[in-house]
């Protein structure tokens, strides 16, 4: 199963300029006669593809991301209104269509030219070249902690700046004043000696007919007044009142539904089907076979195999019928795959170290190993892990021979349009894709296959279809967190001071850096080896990171203990020459009153992790008792360079702990007989009201890049909560999730004490 | 054949009686703010108030509800239109993230201060511990319905304690 990397877009042939057409389709910013069509309506002026102007003097931002829960669209309005000196309260922004006009080219410059500085003059080049590339591969994609320091500070804050640009050189003309003596604010430009003052409006027109400049000049952060503030997010009104509309709330005249079950174990083909039973219960339309699909692009990687539907004139008729089907799948030879069989084998093969592959290779390890003092060594596990969004997927969809509109909630919607276009046999522009809010993504909705699915019943059936996924099928179905297995070595010497690192783990994905450690260690072998299964994964929550930052991290702690050292203090020694994360480190360790005695049962563990562009440190406490872990405080840092609605930087980081402490706790997606063995919340569940631990969060505004939200508070909970655990039991915990990991201390897990508990 | 009252208005369905009244709202009320989320009762995001209790309606078959009194999110503002308090607090707070869960939250929010005006944490766990919310927006439900009971609650916003 292929997965995109960044590598695989480099030899896709942008540099190494292997025939990939390049042409300057858009130049970036200038309106196309397309998108004034697309997006602006009676009395609106386009003056930017991403900013619209009406008669009322309101702005709309048209943003290229879709609303997964993240809240990036208020702040991405932010940015554009900051720089445009536009008034907050005339700003409304929605969320652009599925053309090319939107698609993701300063996404694709983040991932591609990561800390490039372009000269000026070569800007739109690259700009045009990432355009066309970002519309070749359909990216438009929600993700990778993107939104606000790629498209954010690359493009909306141009684009505000330029529209300013614009109406000031319109008003200068129309007053025959100079530019330098016109002044903006709130939305309103003024002359002040003359006394003369417009909104923005007035000159909309006028402007929308130049062409934005795309190196305007920005404002300083000590300028910002937009910038910075915690502005209410636009969506939560409509999420406390019932009026949000999720795809699932789309309804279409004489749509039916459709409840769906694909093989179980991943890959499989029906071999089999009766629904005499199911065909003859009420309200039953049509039941469907949908054959396997598959797509293979930069975003959106997947393979899944045959569908089988139900079609009745109500969802829960659906459900019903669905179960009375009768069904025999294929399973080549799968069937005999378990979580035993799969993680003997990645044993097996970190321990045969067959083609291991380097990431990092510092240092003499062979030697360093040779002559530590001291030499530890550990295996790490984690399991595969569902996304169990809120909202399970579903899809709306209407098709014809030569039509097909589809309702989805989903993380990129220019690719989820040519992907069904291409796998529908039509043209993008006979696809139109409606976008809502998802109630939930996490990475799931990146993966066309649900929408795709929705299609191909609509089109067998005729008629509109609202296909929805049972909560069993979504947690069976789902494209998995991998399980991973790493094996660490770790040298000290006479001082305890760490020398040497070794780790072997299998498979890498995406962020490649994920396995590196932070910390300066003269000695470093850090590799992996390839195990594949035939269980699909997919990106999920901080992608790699998610595994590799409670390896490394709870690792690090066992060597600061085994040293002999303060596991904050031996993490501190060694980042003398990294001043951005000791600064976090320092932080969180103050915030969470570090070295504070604890009472009995209680401990306290940190952890430090650099993910998406920005640093997060925390602390978490815990209580374990009778065997059972919980987890009181978690105190967390986070420099995202800078904060542009310091509240929904908090607010993401609240979520990301819950997340990553929901996984960390409860998350294990098991395999038996080649196939996902839980299917409900009972079985895979997260963390609840009555086991939530109160958050903290501080934010360090340091000045550095700008760098994520959404993820770069998940990968440090698990750590941080292991060496808690450790810290007030004296075991480690190197498999999550926790429940499994018998926690009860000699005298709790005495016989006598256990029968007083039975 | 079954006849009940749904935010304060009487409505009658003829469908299979065992059907959840959850499809019932959604799919022939075209009332979509109440959400499927598990189908089986294990995560909240359906509740609704049946003669004022939470009540998953993905469970509740509609044969259940004959003379009863139903309520959903769409019927938790005033009679004015105003917001019930707690939905200010969600916004006070800016509770709501990819906001799936929401409705369901607040109809178990609601259901419990009608009942008991001044909840101890205990009492909101027990009462919250059936919704789930995946964003995790725990900490910010609960402050946001300490605010509404009058009660001391930690501001995630400030980073202090408030009240």
């Amino acid at each position: 199963m292929g997965k995109w990397t960044r590598r695989g877009v480099l030899s896709a042939g942008v540099l190494g300029g292997t025939g990939l057409v390049i042409g300057i389709a858009v130049r970036p910013g200038n309106p196309t006669e397309t998108a004034g069509h697309l997006v602006a309506g009676e009395g609106e002026n386009l003056l930017h593809i991403y900013l619209k102007i009406d008669s009322e003097n309101r702005a709309t931002a048209i943003l290229p991301h879709s609303e997964m829960g993240q809240g990036a669209q208020t702040a991405l309005t932010q940015m554009l209104a900051e720089e445009m000196d536009a008034d907050w309260n005339l700003m409304r922004f929605e969320e652009a269509p599925a053309n090319a006009e939107y698609a993701n080219m300063a996404l694709g410059r983040g991932y591609l030219f990561k800390g490039v500085d372009f000269p000026d003059v070569v800007v739109p080049t690259v700009d045009g070249l990432m355009l066309n590339l970002a519309d070749a591969i359909g990216m438009q994609v929600t993700g990778g902690s993107m939104s606000i320091r790629t498209t954010g500070q690359y493009f909306l804050r141009a684009a505000g700046a330029s529209v300013r640009e614009m109406l000031v050189k319109t008003a200068s003309k129309a007053w025959g004043v100079p530019e330098s003596e016109i002044r903006t604010a709130k939305s309103m430009l003024h002359h002040d000696s003359s006394g003369r003052s417009a909104p923005y409006s007035e000159f909309a027109a006028a402007a929308a007919e130049m062409t934005p400049s795309s190196t305007p000049k920005l404002k300083k952060t000590s300028q910002f007044t937009v910038m910075g503030q915690s502005k209410p997010r636009h969506d939560v009104p409509s999420k406390v009142d019932g009026t949000a509309m999720f795809a699932m709330d789309v309804k279409r005249p004489g749509m039916v539904y459709a409840a769906v079950k694909r093989t179980p174990v991943a890959g499989g083909t029906l071999r089999r089907v009766d629904d005499s039973a199911a065909r003859a219960m009420k309200g039953v339309i049509d039941v469907v076979k949908v054959g396997p699909s598959s797509a293979a692009g930069l975003v959106g990687s997947y393979s899944a195999g045959d569908t089988i539907a139900v079609v009745a004139d109500s969802y829960w008729r659906a459900e019903k019928a669905l179960a009375a089907l009768k069904l025999e799948w294929n399973t080549e030879g799968k069937e005999r795959v378990s979580s035993e069989s799969i993680f003997e084998q990645f044993d097996r093969d970190i321990t045969a170290g067959i083609d291991r592959a380097n990431d990092v290779a510092m240092g003499d390890a062979t030697a360093a190993f040779d002559s530590a003092a001291t030499v530890l060594t550990a295996d790490y596990r984690v399991p595969y892990l569902a996304h169990t969004c809120m909202e399970p997927p579903n899809a709306t969809a209407e098709v014809s021979a030569d039509r097909a509109e589809i309702w989805v909630g989903c993380q990129n919607p220019l690719g989820f349009r040519q992907h069904l276009a291409a796998s529908l046999g039509l043209d993008v522009e006979q696809v139109t894709l409606h976008n809502y809010f998802m109630g939930g993504g996490f990475g799931r909705k990146s993966n066309a296959d649900y929408a795709l699915q929705a299609a191909m019943i609509a089109r067998q059936v005729g008629r509109p279809v609202q296909m929805v996924y049972s909560r069993a099928e979504d947690i069976k179905q789902d494209f998995y967190r991998p399980a991973v297995q790493s094996r660490f070595k770790a040298g000290l010497d006479a001082d305890g001071k760490l020398v040497a690192w070794q780790n072997t783990y299998v498979d890498k994905h995406e962020p490649v850096e994920a396995p590196l450690i932070p910390y300066a260690v003269a000695a470093q072998d850090i590799g992996h080896v390839a195990s594949p299964t035939h269980v699909p994964f997919g990106a999920w929550r901080s992608v790699d990171h998610s595994q590799h930052g409670f390896f490394t991290e709870s690792f690090v702690d066992e060597a600061a203990h085994a040293a002999g050292k303060d596991p904050y203090e031996f993490r501190a020694e060694m980042l003398k020459d990294k001043p951005r994360l000791l600064a976090v480190l320092n932080r969180v360790a103050k915030e969470a009153d570090w070295g504070r005695p604890m009472e009995e049962g209680r401990g306290r563990g940190i952890s430090l992790q650099e993910s998406f562009g920005s640093i997060v440190g925390q602390v978490v406490e815990v209580t374990v008792s009778g065997g059972k872990t919980w987890v009181d405080r978690v105190v967390a840092v986070i420099d995202a360079g800078y904060a542009v609605s310091p509240d929904g930087t908090k607010a993401q980081i609240e979520s990301g702990i819950i997340y990553g402490l929901s996984a960390a706790m409860y998350g294990e997606i098991t395999i038996e007989d080649g196939a996902v063995a839980q299917s409900s919340f009972a079985d895979y569940d997260a963390i609840r009201m009555h086991d939530s631990p109160v958050i903290e969060t501080h934010i360090i505004n340091s000045g550095a890049e700008m760098g994520g939200a959404g993820e770069p508070g998940t990968p440090g909970v698990a750590p941080a909560l292991a060496n808690a655990i450790f810290d007030a039991t004296g075991k480690r915990v190197r498999t999550l999730p926790v429940i499994k990991a018998d926690l009860r201390s000699d005298a709790e897990a005495s016989p006598a004490v256990a029968a007083l508990g039975a | 054949m079954t006849t009940f009252t749904l935010n304060g208005e009487i409505r009658t369905v003829d469908t299979d009686p065992e059907t959840p009244v959850l499809w019932i709202i959604r799919e022939q009320l075209d009332l979509t703010g109440t959400k499927f989320g598990c189908g089986m009762a294990q995560c909240g995001a359906c509740t609704i108030h049946v003669n004022g209790r939470a009540q998953r309606a993905c469970i509740t078959p509609i044969a259940s509800l004959e003379g009863a009194s139903v309520t959903t999110i769409e019927g938790l503002k005033g009679a004015d239109g105003s917001l019930h308090a707690l939905q200010q607090a969600w916004i006070d707070h800016q509770v709501p993230q990819c906001g799936y869960c929401q409705s369901g939250q607040l109809m178990s929010a609601a259901a419990l201060l009608a009942d008991n005006p001044n909840p101890s944490d205990a009492d909101i766990d027990t009462a919250m511990r059936g919704n789930v919310c995946r964003c995790g927006m725990y900490g910010r439900i609960r402050s946001a319905i300490k605010q509404v009971a009058g009660a001391s609650f930690y501001d995630a916003m400030e980073g202090s304690q408030n009240g």
